[in-house]
């Protein structure tokens, strides 16, 4: 086994900040506004990075795809301990219809190329929340997948996956290579310090092109429109049970 | 004040505050009309949600996490920037209404009490993080903006605001109250850590107290400002920015607990910690009643005596050189059972009792509220003062199992009493002052952290003596004339 772990990070509008929705409605306003790696995948490379420390494995490869502010991320799965990082170029325009089933293809051709023996990923992206490109990576490569795994456990050529699904928790035994995806649980990812984000300067960002890899952008997919959530309207306040039971007639709810 | 109250006093107190909590049309110091007149051009100046005089916003706004009642504004704004501050402010100076600044209603002495009525302004809506400079470590900051908040958006900078009082507070809020916290041993407290300020008078006036924009680590130009506003409490200005110092996060934390046969012997070893040297990030002593609350609390089972909690922050390397030392000295000092870790589970299970002791003072009495003194000496002075309020507190028949950040000189002793039982209040509150008056006895102060606000306004002038209080009425008096900044606390 090649002991190598492919590691997708996201960079997208970070958790904290108001969304606001374009006035044309084609999207989100990203002008701007902060961004950081995405939460999960904070968490996945986090979890191999500790399987570095542990020596269960021996490199550990952050991937993103995006324009050239995507290296920003990679270089902060750099701080927090990643060896080298892979920049898949995507222009602009390009990344505006972007999802899950090119970034699969990316991350499958990418695979096989550096002879990656686990890909770890975010469960899903906090702004797309698809929760797609985890699962259609495994089916490309026809790899076995561990899910939503709050914990993670490489026995030699297997890995123990713990699930989180709404019964509970489920137990799984999956061969290598294998396809991970990480959810809130697994681990809390470490802080970059700042002699880590020094050397992280220091450690070697390639970039590729997706044609390099064979892989066609273009989207199946069209966004129509994007809204807001209604405005919350303000509650109303009635004197008597007459005038609540008349409000609920006229609201239409008995 | 609070504590001094009998039970028909209180059920008046009560029916008044039910009935202040509703008006709007009541009588005021200034006229019905002058505040219709200042509401609605509040309302031009930040538009319809921006001012409320909705009953339970006003309540919200009237209190802060201390046993202070609520005391309501008339109005609270909303501004979105300093320019609305300022426009918001002179309305209220041309209408003589009190002002009362408002972050996140986090503090412990009353600070935010509306006790001539007037306007709240809460400054919420005030929450960008505006410039972070990594080389530099300064960052700028909006008072909406909480310690968590800030720390939470630096986190790929590989810097933290480490100032920590403990609750998620406005970080201009911090400012205000001069906050402290189990960091300030290594890191400082607000007044070592703000580098500038951006402040609105009672007038509109918008003042930098270290000229605009500029963030040098260090200035000889001129009065300091800065530090004149810092701990000001809302009584000289409404701060509207401040730029921060930040640190680099460290990059490990060992955590380590030990317990001494004494109190003396604890402090004693904080002594020695700090003159070997020793950069110790946090330093905190529980008492022998505290680590029993903590014991039943959380079913652990440390040794039942004074306890010391400590973390180390630093490089791999430097750590180890730091726990040693730190271990010799404590067992010279017939420290026992010190058990140190570096991971993150199990630190966190070390310091648990540390991080609950608010609640586990809470549970020794079900049904009680706590309230938290806040005194702090010469280090020197640690041990007599703990011993002697140990003695009131039994003598007195009082709850207060006591928690410090030993590394200061500062603790407090969390009260536990029944809010409903007038006597043990009024024990409680002397009690207090008898403390107050211990510390400043042994050259200390009567309050290490939490402020001045409401309560301790003749403490201060007891500590401070003619001459300083003379100085701070003269600078209060040319600042804010006409007494509208937060009337009523601090002097």
């Amino acid at each position: 086994m090649s002991g190598r772990v492919l590691v997708g990070v996201k960079r997208v509008i970070d958790y904290a900040v108001k969304i606001r929705v374009k006035p044309d409605h084609s999207g989100v306003v990203t002008e701007g506004v902060k961004h950081s790696m995405n939460p999960f995948c904070e968490i996945a490379v986090e979890e191999a990075v500790k399987m570095k420390e542990k020596k269960l494995i021996k490199e550990v490869v952050a991937v993103s795809c995006g324009p050239q502010q995507v290296q920003e991320t990679i270089r902060t799965a750099l701080a927090m301990g990643a060896d080298r990082g892979i920049h898949v170029e995507v222009s602009a325009k390009e990344y505006e219809s972007l999802g899950p089933l090119q970034v699969s293809k990316i991350l499958a051709a990418l695979a096989k190329k550096e002879e990656a023996q686990l890909i770890i990923l975010g469960k899903q992206a906090i702004d797309g929340d698809c929760n797609q490109t985890g699962q259609m990576t495994a089916a490309l490569l026809d790899w076995p997948q561990g899910t939503f795994a709050s914990e993670v456990t490489l026995e030699g050529g297997h890995v123990k996956v713990v699930r989180e699904i709404d019964g509970g928790l489920e137990t799984i035994k999956i061969n290598t290579p294998a396809v991970l995806t990480a959810d809130l649980r697994l681990n809390t990812p470490r802080y970059a310090t700042l002699p880590n984000i020094m050397k992280a300067k220091k450690k070697k960002i390639a970039n590729v092109k997706p044609a390099d890899l064979g892989v066609e952008l273009a989207s199946k997919l069209q966004v129509l429109r994007v809204d807001a959530p209604p405005q919350r309207e303000a509650g109303v306040k009635v004197e008597s049970v007459a005038d609540l039971v008349a409000k609920l007639k006229e609201a239409g709810t008995i | 004040m609070l504590f001094t109250v009998s039970r028909t006093r209180r059920l008046r107190q009560c029916v008044s505050r039910l009935l202040q909590c509703r008006y709007i049309q009541k009588e005021h110091p200034q006229t019905n009309g002058g505040l219709k007149k200042a509401i609605s051009a509040f309302t031009s100046v930040c538009g319809e949600d921006g001012v409320s005089t909705g009953e339970t916003v006003r309540e919200q706004h009237g209190r802060d996490e201390s046993v202070h009642r609520c005391r309501p504004p008339d109005v609270v704004v909303f501004p979105r920037c300093v320019e609305e501050v300022s426009a918001l402010a002179k309305i209220c100076y041309r209408h003589n209404l009190p002002i009362i600044p408002f972050g996140t209603g986090t503090g412990l002495e009353g600070g935010v009490g509306a006790l001539k009525g007037g306007v709240c302004f809460s400054l919420r809506k005030m929450d960008q993080v505006l410039d972070v400079h990594q080389e530099d470590f300064d960052v700028t900051v909006e008072p909406g903006v909480t310690r968590k908040a800030l720390n939470s958006y630096l986190r790929d900078t590989g810097l933290w605001f480490p100032v920590d009082p403990g609750a998620d507070a406005s970080l201009c809020g911090m400012a205000a109250t001069s906050a402290s916290g189990t960091n300030a041993v290594h890191y400082g407290t607000m007044r070592e850590n703000v580098l500038n300020l951006e402040v609105v008078l009672a007038d509109g006036s918008v003042v930098h107290t270290a000229g605009k924009g500029r963030r040098p680590r260090k200035s000889a130009a001129g009065y300091n400002l800065t530090n004149l506003f810092v701990g000001s409490e809302g009584t000289l200005g409404i701060i509207t920015k401040a730029t921060l110092r930040l640190y680099g996060i460290p990059e490990a934390v060992v955590s380590a607990v030990c317990s001494f046969p004494s109190v003396q012997a604890a402090v004693d070893s904080t002594v020695h910690v700090l003159q070997a040297g020793v950069p110790i990030a946090r330093i905190e002593f529980l008492d022998d009643v505290m680590v029993d609350a903590c014991n039943k609390f959380n079913s652990l089972s440390y040794p039942v005596t004074p306890t010391l909690f400590l973390e180390f922050h630093g490089t791999e390397d430097s750590l180890d050189e730091q726990v040693r030392t730190t271990e010799e000295i404590t067992s010279a000092n017939g420290g026992a059972d010190f058990q140190w870790a570096r991971d993150e589970g199990t630190r966190a299970r070390l310091w648990k009792a540390r991080h609950d002791a608010w609640y586990a003072a809470l549970a020794l009495r079900p049904g009680c509220k706590a309230y938290a003194t806040d005194v702090c000496v010469p280090l020197s002075r640690l041990p007599h003062i703990i011993v002697e309020t140990k003695e009131d507190l039994i003598q007195n028949g009082l709850t207060g199992p006591i928690a410090g950040h030993v590394g200061d000189g500062n603790f407090h002793c969390i009260m536990v009493l029944d809010p409903d039982d007038s006597d043990e209040v009024q024990r409680v509150h002397q009690f207090t002052e008898r403390l107050a008056r211990r510390a400043l006895a042994l050259e200390g102060t009567c309050t290490g952290e939490h402020g001045v606000g409401l309560g301790k306004r003749a403490l201060l002038r007891e500590e401070m003596g003619p001459g300083a209080m003379g100085v701070m009425q003269s600078l209060k008096e040319s600042l804010d004339p006409k007494n509208l900044m937060n009337p009523g606390k601090v002097l």
